[in-house]
């Protein structure tokens, strides 16, 4: 298979793409044959019966029995076809086989977090084994939102009042696009994530890692500069000092902050703390209070490596 | 015959006063016109705005929030401020009591009443344009249009005024066809616009409402927390997504039945050739109204509804897909054995033959639940409906508002001009939209401010697409505004059409016709009767 995908439609990397791929393009050639015919028609009739010469009568046929049950019939055939396959493959991919590995995925503004069966937990990166039917439960803690993997012909909406169903099998290793397909705001286009497909090998030693807070023998400032890109702090707070949906993290350490409501507040590492579990709390002047709570999402080592990375950003 | 009537509606009665308060279906027509004309530039700037926002990745002149609503205003102006009322409230209007050789609509006070409403209606469109824009996409999904800071309720109010202006012409045009048509005009010899008509009309009066209410419920849900479509209290926010296609699925239809029957005028007086398949064409009208009803739910294959459901509206919307085929059909053997001319309401005709056989084959892939799985709420939609509404309903309003320029303003066009536009109209929509198919179903979802590298080159062509568009729209404008001061004298009957409106004097009397007019041919008996051209 074409690592590139076709014109129309990227490689595809689930048990199920193939056959959604055959019907795509069962239609695709099917409508092809058919606007062609149709056009030629249309092309051949102005050309023979543009008028040449003075305006005349023309011809009063205006019926043909079996013509019309002719253009009736065959559409209605094909499109019966088109019906009873597109439901088979849509059956497929609603029901979920048995011993699937049942990952909760959970959707907010604007983000994605991955629940492991051992508790560990992802930020944007699905992490997933090859070769392994992948139960995703997914549920969203505000608007709706969906769970889009082109590749693998995979979409869910995410609904906040209850848990919708799907599933994947990934045929081949690599990293493919996840991207949000239900409008939700001002970060919609930002809310992409990865499904990181691994060998199953890779996968376990992953989740033994991932039960650990922070890499072993890594630099507190280091570990933080990482979960800063992995839980997507950076979707909205720069480190650059330009202001985006939120402040920026450069030089506010050791600062005197304004708030919304007027009181001032100097940014230690209480604050930061405060601000990463309840973000509500004690927002900053001028800002939304959009974020949502990092509780039970990040662990307290996690928090002490963020704020060790927000500390190290001085002017 | 080369002197505007000294009696026409233009001209008497006199003053603004006799315009604001006209009971004249011609006029009423003409200020919708204008209405409609002035928001389909709006919506169309906007649309110049996004895709030149979308010509790189990141940020290229406005942010993530002012993208978010502009798309927005796009959407909800273009479906409910231009296209809704499009062919029916304005060429409708102008047309329906004089193709059935009435006078009048059946309720003229109504008639005008239905245009103030539109008017207070898009006042509250615009006034939430100015009050900080809603950025809900057009369908204002709950649970993020009962939570966003913007003004949602100046603009689902002022759709849920619009409403009453499209059931209100909607009731009026049930009732002028079945009591207004000329002695001796029997239901199957109406033009085949009038069956469009009367098709949507039914679409109008009866699904409207469903909109009206459902924005009505979103308003209380927003203003008073009522619940209904919030989870936190037992609601369901993909209620409201039932509730809002039950009206916007059969809207579809309002939007393109119209178009249709423009089409079926079309091709057959630019064909000189008698209609193929009447019965057919007007039934399938009556059928694609009734089966529009059923299909809501293939909107929502991706939503977690029930596999069950999915598979009924899959079902149903392959079904009402075939009888949009058996019109196509049905248009082309019209040319077999004509005589053909290639004016520019022609020329539009066979872009909409062109464009809509597209969007409708596209709507097979859509159709089809797994393939749809993958397609949902990508660009792959967004160039689908716009091959369906723009290359089906704009392109047959283009055509009937070049075929009927005549009729309503006594004058001509410049033909050679109308073509130039038409033709690059096509080619930039192509451009535009074509491209986007392969956005979509290589993955690129919709409603997105900014992209991935990898789809830039597609989406750079679609921008620039966007302008050959805009030149084309530009070229209408000046010609079409030159033509009502210096356009030829067009006469009564400048193609040689046989429906009655090609009977009365152009621009026609305020009365429509002197005495009412005699049914001497059927509309499409070409093949009997020959009327020479006014003009040739």
């Amino acid at each position: 298979m074409n690592e590139e995908g076709t014109l129309y439609l990227p490689p595809p990397s689930s048990t199920i793409a193939g056959e959604v791929d055959s019907l795509f393009y069962f239609i695709f050639y099917a409508s092809l044959v058919l606007f062609i015919l149709v056009m030629s028609a249309t092309a051949f009739f102005i050309f023979r019966y543009r008028r040449r010469g003075k305006k005349e009568l023309t011809s009063g046929v205006a019926h043909n029995t079996r013509l019309e049950i002719l253009w009736t019939i065959i559409p209605t055939i094909l499109v019966f076809i088109v019906f009873i396959w597109g439901f088979k493959t849509y059956l497929k991919m609603n029901v979920v086989p048995s011993g699937a590995i049942e990952i909760k995925g959970t959707g907010q503004k604007w983000f994605w977090t991955f629940d492991y069966p051992n508790g560990a937990n992802t930020v944007n990166d699905l992490i997933v084994p090859v070769g392994k039917p992948i139960k995703m439960l997914l549920s969203s803690q505000d608007v709706i939102h969906s769970f889009f993997v082109p590749d693998f012909r995979v979409k869910m909406d995410v609904l906040p009042n209850r848990y919708t169903l799907t599933w994947f099998e990934a045929t081949k290793t690599g990293e493919f696009e996840i991207y949000c397909t239900e409008y939700c705001g001002k970060g919609h286009s930002e809310m992409l994530g990865k499904v990181i497909v691994k060998s199953e090998l890779d996968y376990n030693s992953w989740l033994e890692e991932s039960a650990m807070d922070i890499p072993e023998g890594m630099a507190l400032e280091d570990a933080g500069a990482q979960l800063y890109q992995s839980k997507a702090c950076v979707t909205c707070h720069s480190v650059d000092g330009t202001p985006g949906v939120a402040p920026s993290f450069k030089g506010r350490y050791g600062e005197m902050e304004a708030l919304a409501d007027g009181s001032q507040i100097l940014v230690d590492e209480n604050y930061l703390r405060e601000s990463i579990l309840n973000p509500q709390a004690k927002v900053v002047a001028g800002y939304q209070p959009v974020m949502p709570t990092y509780q039970g999402v990040l662990k307290n080592r996690q928090i002490d490596a963020l704020i060790a990375y927000i500390k190290s950003l001085q002017d | 015959m080369n002197k505007i009537p000294e009696h026409n509606y233009l001209a008497e009665p006199k003053g603004l006063k006799s315009w604001l308060l006209t009971l004249d279906h011609k006029r009423i027509g003409l200020m919708y016109l204008f209405a409609i004309m002035f928001f389909f530039a709006v919506g169309g700037f906007f649309a110049v705005l996004l895709r030149l926002e979308l010509l790189n990745p990141g940020k290229d002149l406005m942010e993530a929030d002012t993208y978010n609503q502009f798309f927005t205003l796009h959407g909800a102006i273009m479906i409910f401020l231009f296209i809704i009322p499009s062919i029916p409230a304005a060429l409708g209007n102008i047309t329906l009591p004089l193709m059935l050789g009435a006078k009048d609509v059946a309720f003229p006070r109504l008639n005008l009443a239905s245009w103030y409403i539109y008017v207070f209606g898009s006042l509250f469109a615009v006034f939430s344009i100015l009050a900080g824009a809603v950025d809900t996409g057009w369908t204002f999904y709950t649970p993020y249009s009962t939570t966003t800071g913007t003004s949602v309720i100046s603009m689902t109010l002022g759709v849920f005024i619009l409403g009453f202006s499209s059931i209100f012409t909607g009731l009026n045009f049930i009732v002028t066809i079945h009591k207004l048509r000329a002695p001796g005009l029997t239901w199957f010899k109406l033009p085949l616009f009038v069956w469009g008509l009367y098709a949507t009309a039914i679409i109008q009066v009866l699904a409207t409402p469903v909109l009206g209410i459902t924005m009505v419920l979103l308003i209380l849900e927003r203003v008073f927390g009522i619940g209904i479509f919030d989870p936190a209290m037992g609601g369901d926010p993909v209620l409201y997504q039932h509730f809002f296609w039950f009206y916007s699925h059969p809207a579809v239809y309002i939007m393109i039945l119209p178009g249709m029957g423009i089409i079926s005028e079309l091709i057959s007086v630019f064909s000189h050739k008698k209609i193929f398949g009447y019965k057919a064409i007007a039934f399938s009208s009556l059928g694609i109204a009734f089966i529009s009803f059923l299909v809501w739910g293939h909107h929502m294959f991706t939503s977690g509804q029930s596999e069950f459901a999915a598979m009924i509206f899959s079902f149903l919307t392959f079904l009402v897909g075939i009888p949009s085929g058996i019109k196509v059909f049905n248009w082309i053997a019209t040319m077999y054995r004509g005589s053909i001319t290639f004016e520019a309401p022609m020329l539009y005709a066979l872009s909409f033959l062109f464009l809509f056989t597209i969007g409708g084959l596209t709507g097979i892939f859509l159709g089809a639940l797994s393939v749809d799985v993958h397609l949902h709420d990508t660009y792959f939609i967004v160039a689908h409906f716009h091959y369906v509404m723009m290359g089906g309903t704009v392109m047959a309003f283009l055509g009937g508002i070049h075929y009927w320029w005549p009729k309503i303003f006594g004058r001509m066009y410049s033909e050679l001009w109308a073509r130039v536009a038409a033709i690059i109209i096509f080619i930039g929509f192509n451009m535009t939209f074509f491209t986007q198919f392969i956005l979509g179903s290589r993955g690129m979802p919709r409603r997105y401010y900014n992209y991935l590298d990898q789809f830039q080159p597609l989406h750079a062509f679609s921008s620039v697409g966007s302008w050959v568009l805009g030149v084309g729209f530009i070229i209408m404008a000046a010609y079409l505004i030159y033509s009502l001061f210096k356009g030829r004298i067009a006469g009564n009957n400048p193609w040689g059409a046989l429906t009655l409106e090609w009977k009365t004097t152009s621009p026609p009397d305020p009365h429509n016709f002197k005495e009412t007019p005699k049914i001497d041919y059927g509309a499409y008996d070409y093949d009997t009767v020959m009327v020479e051209s006014t003009i040739r």
